[in-house]
């Protein structure tokens, strides 16, 4: 009878233990909308370390992975400088994040960004996660991918996930507005209509 | 829809000569600006098929004998090129075995003639290649895929039985592997 407690034990145990270690797949890696972002700190094309802690006196973050070389990226530049325009004011800052493995994509680097970001006028950080230890917390997948976090008593929360709008191509052709729409909810304390969308993007280059 | 402009050729071609000839003869008017661009694009881009996802969407539901493999690439998409040699050489190896790959190229529409269709011929694609040309990602992305992100490049393989998706790179090896049960 003890003996076989025992054995029900160690199987109990193997189980449990095998549980937490199996790797998650890759779609369900990373944020789901409601999930407590960890904080985060990236070096800044100033040089100057950038926290998402040093955010707490906001009501949220867009964060925002992009960088230079991926067309979709480019495309989205002027509205995402537009984006930080129009919600840094109402407590919603936008915080660009660089994802790419830069011996991938060296036109990613700092000092290229550095440079995009002069020539562009970004109003905001545009951070490089050169340990590429941050992207995948996220579960961002592609550049242009946006995270918009709202602050809670308990942390910054997922809130919306996904493409800015419903038009790459064309500012003046979008209908819907997506990250737009899902900050004006949570500046108005309304819920989020679409939390997560989709749009092709570039897939987030990691060295082989 | 398919866009099919051969059969406009001429009309286009007559388009194209009036647009010309009488811009010289008076200032530009909006409209035939507009005209002349547009036939002009139309005529440089007949050898290309474009698609919106309404039109895409058949090639991804075939129920005949054929397994596909329809890989979404782009010219601009460093891993996408690195690739499209495997999809060619799986297209060349099975072509005997009831298997067609299509290259859906995602390729923006002012690049066309600039990058697609030169890097077409350059690497003498033999692949059926297809052009999707639809904004709205959001509403089609899901249906090529629900677990789809976005990202590409991205490979979906089916036949009338089975479908699979990858939103990932792959070797030539890797690619059989994947191909391979579907042909028992």
């Amino acid at each position: 009878m003890k003996n076989s407690i025992k054995l029900i034990l160690a199987v109990c145990v193997v189980g449990l233990v095998s549980a937490f270690t199996l790797k998650p797949t890759a779609e369900y890696a990373g944020y789901n909308i409601g999930d407590i972002v960890e904080d985060f700190k990236l070096k800044n094309i100033d040089g100057k370390m950038v926290s998402l802690s040093d955010y707490e006196d906001k009501l949220g973050v867009i964060v925002t992975f992009t960088c230079n070389t991926c067309p979709y990226a480019v495309a989205y530049e002027d509205r995402i400088i537009e984006l930080d325009k129009k919600y840094a004011d109402k407590g919603y800052p936008v915080v660009a994040i660089m994802p790419n493995d830069t011996s991938v994509k060296p036109d990613d680097d700092l000092e290229s960004m550095k440079k995009r970001a002069e020539q562009k006028g970004f109003t905001f950080p545009y951070l490089i996660d050169a340990k590429q230890d941050v992207y995948p917390k996220f579960g961002a997948t592609k550049t242009p991918h946006v995270f918009v976090l709202d602050r809670t008593e308990s942390g910054f929360v997922v809130s919306y996930i996904g493409a800015i709008d419903n038009n790459y191509k064309d500012a003046s052709a979008v209908t819907t507005k997506y990250v737009e729409n899902a900050v004006d909810a949570l500046i108005a304390g309304t819920p989020i209509k679409e939390t997560e969308t989709k749009a092709i993007g570039c897939s987030i280059k990691v060295a082989n | 829809m398919l866009i099919i402009f051969k059969v406009m050729k001429l009309n286009l071609i007559f388009i194209v000569f009036f647009a010309l000839t009488s811009c010289k003869q008076q200032s530009k008017t909006g409209q035939e600006l507009n005209e002349f661009s547009e036939a002009k694009a139309a005529v440089l881009n007949e050898e290309l098929e474009i698609y919106d996802f309404n039109g895409l969407e058949k090639f991804l539901n075939f129920k005949d004998d054929k397994t596909y493999v329809v890989n979404f690439w782009a010219t601009w998409c460093a891993p996408c090129v690195k690739e499209l040699p495997y999809f060619e050489q799986l297209n060349e190896a099975y072509k005997d075995k009831n298997v067609e790959v299509l290259l859906v190229s995602l390729d923006f529409p002012h690049q066309y003639d600039t990058k697609l269709k030169p890097f077409i011929k350059e690497h003498k694609l033999k692949s059926k290649v297809l052009v999707l040309d639809d904004a709205d990602m959001n509403t089609w992305i899901p249906k090529v895929d629900e677990t789809w992100s976005g990202s590409i490049p991205a490979t979906v393989i089916y036949n009338k039985n089975k479908k699979l998706f990858f939103e990932q790179s792959f070797s030539f090896e890797e690619l059989e592997n994947e191909l391979k049960p579907f042909l028992n």
